[in-house]
């Protein structure tokens, strides 16, 4: 008797549905009309560049895989084919401790297949990668000519009218995050959306994002975001005994990551 | 491609060329060496072949650049490492290094021969005497005391000239083991072990020449000289293999995580070029046979023959080592989690045909030097310079 009284006629489970459905709709129009946003703008860049520190998160914990970041970054900056400024890694750490790594095409098209197909896997996690900007970076040192440098806020950048394409730099990064593609024979890598950011807009990788795994903020600003988050939750970097101090901080990373 | 790799790793940019230039800087300090062996050392024995190695260190010095200008990006701006130098970085001292020892070195050469082109200069007419008296800047008095003066000034180039080919040569070392980003190419060694194989393949070259150019000629060769070379070539071998040797085992014994990845680079990707080839065929086939002339008496013909064989055996060790620095350091993925692959093309840009030819023509050009600074005949000076 109970259990009957317990079952869910068709007619009552439409009404509910359709009740949550409107729910969710009222709320989220209602949020989004009245609710004030956690994301902060970036600010608009003013003359003083050394007012701006620039640096990055990637949350591995929401990262999703779904390659958004990948592709935005590569249609924003005209990224050639087969080379990346940013790629996302999938990790699967089978019964055995076994760790299984792919990346097909930078994950550009997601992970339509699996990579492991015969084992139990126990931990799988997806890992956002892009230049790490660091602050002691190997890349600017190496440069013979100068042309890599770090800007007055912080950012790695290339200037590729000096650039001799010795290839130099691409040896240096222990992160693979530089390429050198021919045509037009010189070093590229993420910029952080440059000519974005300094406009006061985000990057297209973070815009890209539907699960917020990425922020982008100014480190000197001690409101933003970025160092609200660095402030709030235990972070760590890729490969921190080579001293390159990068600013790209990682939310959940694991120790399999390098 | 095997295991992970990073998705820009898949491009191997530093390729033939780059292989290529560290082998022929390699014989340009090595040769340069050798000659400051007679010059500053006083190895008369070497005397013989003391013109030829200064020679033959200018003909490759003055093509050791081209596989670099082939491999960059953009030749144009190619000065730019001398005009805006960035110097914390080490490829900066490049130009000015290269530039250095380039003035050097002719500037010995000049000081050689100067007494040849004096005799050129009084024997010849017309436009190859005006072509003389150029080079020779004006002067063309010669007594015993600019003989003295000649003998001093290369004495002096030769003993600077030892550590600048050394530097030359050990940078190209320093520009591959100072790259903390690669597990196979970031040690200290490195700047040692390029000079003493520079060494090995600047004595190989030249026995080799020395023998081929004599066969050629059908003339005699100077036993003593040829011996004298292959005693240092079996003596800067042994170092040059037991540094690289210590490396590896040092490597194998600390089991860090590099070695978790090298391990597998050795016994995969690079099992043929560097333990097959380079260790067991070449590097071992050479000691034993540099061991059988140097320790046992053997008939000449016999001895020159298997010094002939451990010079080109050397030769192919030391183009094999260069290849196993340069591509399989680059075919270790930054992940630590896999390999890339790499095949040379042929005909392309930075191919293996083009790669050949640039290699060949510092011995064409040493055929055309033999003509104006004339390496294997005697001095005509009393003094030895």
């Amino acid at each position: 008797m109970k259990n009957e009284q317990k079952k869910l006629s068709r007619r009552g489970f439409i009404r509910r549905a359709l009740y949550n459905t409107a729910g969710i709709c009222v709320g989220s129009i209602t949020l989004a009309a009245f609710g004030k946003s956690e994301d902060k703008p970036i600010p608009q860049m003013t003359d003083d560049l050394s007012e701006f520190d620039w640096g990055f998160i990637v949350d591995i914990t929401r990262c999703i895989g779904c390659g958004a970041c990948v592709r935005a970054c590569k249609a924003e900056n005209k990224v050639p084919d087969s080379y990346f400024r940013t790629w996302v890694e999938r990790y699967e750490i089978d019964a055995n401790e076994d760790v299984h790594v792919d990346s097909p095409n930078g994950a550009l098209d997601s992970f339509k297949e699996n990579h492991v197909q015969d084992k139990h896997i126990v931990k799988g996690f997806f890992v956002p990668k892009l230049c790490n900007h660091c602050r002691t970076s190997p890349c600017v040192q190496v440069c013979p000519v100068g042309a890599s440098f770090v800007s007055p806020d912080g950012v790695v950048l290339i200037d590729k009218k000096n650039c001799i394409g010795c290839g130099y730099c691409v040896q240096a990064c222990p992160y693979g995050c530089r390429y050198l593609s021919r045509p037009p024979g010189t070093a590229d890598k993420c910029t952080l959306c440059y000519h974005r950011i300094h406009r006061g807009q985000s990057t297209a990788c973070v815009l890209a994002c539907p699960r917020k795994a990425r922020v982008c903020g100014n480190l000197k600003d001690p409101d933003s975001e970025i160092r609200r988050m660095l402030n709030e939750r235990p972070y760590y970097m890729l490969k921190p005994e080579l001293g390159t101090n990068p600013k790209c901080a990682y939310i959940g990373l694991d120790k399999e990551v390098k | 491609m095997s295991g992970f790799v990073f998705p820009n790793e898949l491009h191997v940019i530093w390729t033939v060329m780059i292989v290529l230039y560290p082998y022929t800087t390699g014989m340009v300090a090595g040769a340069f060496i050798v000659s400051s062996l007679y010059h500053v050392f006083g190895i008369t024995r070497l005397r013989p072949i003391a013109r030829f190695s200064l020679v033959s260190s200018f003909a490759f010095l003055l093509f050791a650049t081209f596989p670099l200008l082939i491999h960059l990006g953009h030749p144009e701006r190619a000065f730019n490492i001398m005009i805006t130098p960035h110097f914390t970085s080490a490829m900066s001292g490049f130009g000015f290094v290269y530039m250095i020892y380039g003035i050097l070195v002719f500037l010995e050469i000049w000081f050689c021969y100067r007494a040849d082109f004096i005799s050129h200069h009084t024997a010849a007419g017309g436009i190859v005497k005006a072509i003389y008296y150029v080079l020779l800047l004006g002067v063309t008095e010669q007594n015993e005391h600019t003989d003295q003066v000649d003998h001093k000034m290369v004495k002096a180039l030769a003993g600077v000239g030892i550590p600048v080919a050394c530097i030359l040569h050990g940078y190209v070392g320093f520009l591959f083991g100072s790259i903390k980003a690669n597990p196979w190419w970031s040690t200290p060694l490195m700047f040692i072990i390029f000079i003493f194989s520079a060494v090995v393949s600047g004595i190989s070259v030249l026995i080799f020449l020395y023998q081929f150019v004599n066969w050629l000629r059908k003339s005699a060769i100077d036993q003593d000289a040829l011996d004298v070379m292959a005693r240092l070539l079996w003596g800067f071998m042994i170092v040059a293999v037991v540094l690289e040797l210590m490396e590896l085992l040092s490597l194998a014994y600390e089991q860090t995580e590099r070695w978790a990845v090298l391990k597998f680079l050795i016994t995969g990707p690079l099992w043929y070029t560097y333990v097959v080839f380079q260790l067991l065929i070449c590097s071992l086939g050479s000691f034993l046979l540099l061991s059988f002339v140097t320790l046992i008496r053997l008939p000449k013909r016999l001895s020159n023959l298997l010094i002939f064989i451990s010079s080109i055996l050397l030769l192919g060790q030391v183009l094999l080592m260069r290849w196993n620095v340069v591509i399989g350091g680059q075919l270790v993925s930054r992940s630590y989690r896999g390999f890339t692959s790499f095949l040379p093309g042929i005909f392309e840009k930075e191919g293996l045909v083009v790669a050949a030819v640039i290699f060949i023509i510092p011995f064409l050009l040493l055929r055309q030097f033999d003509k104006i600074f004339p390496f294997f005949t005697p001095d005509i000076r009393k003094s030895n310079a």
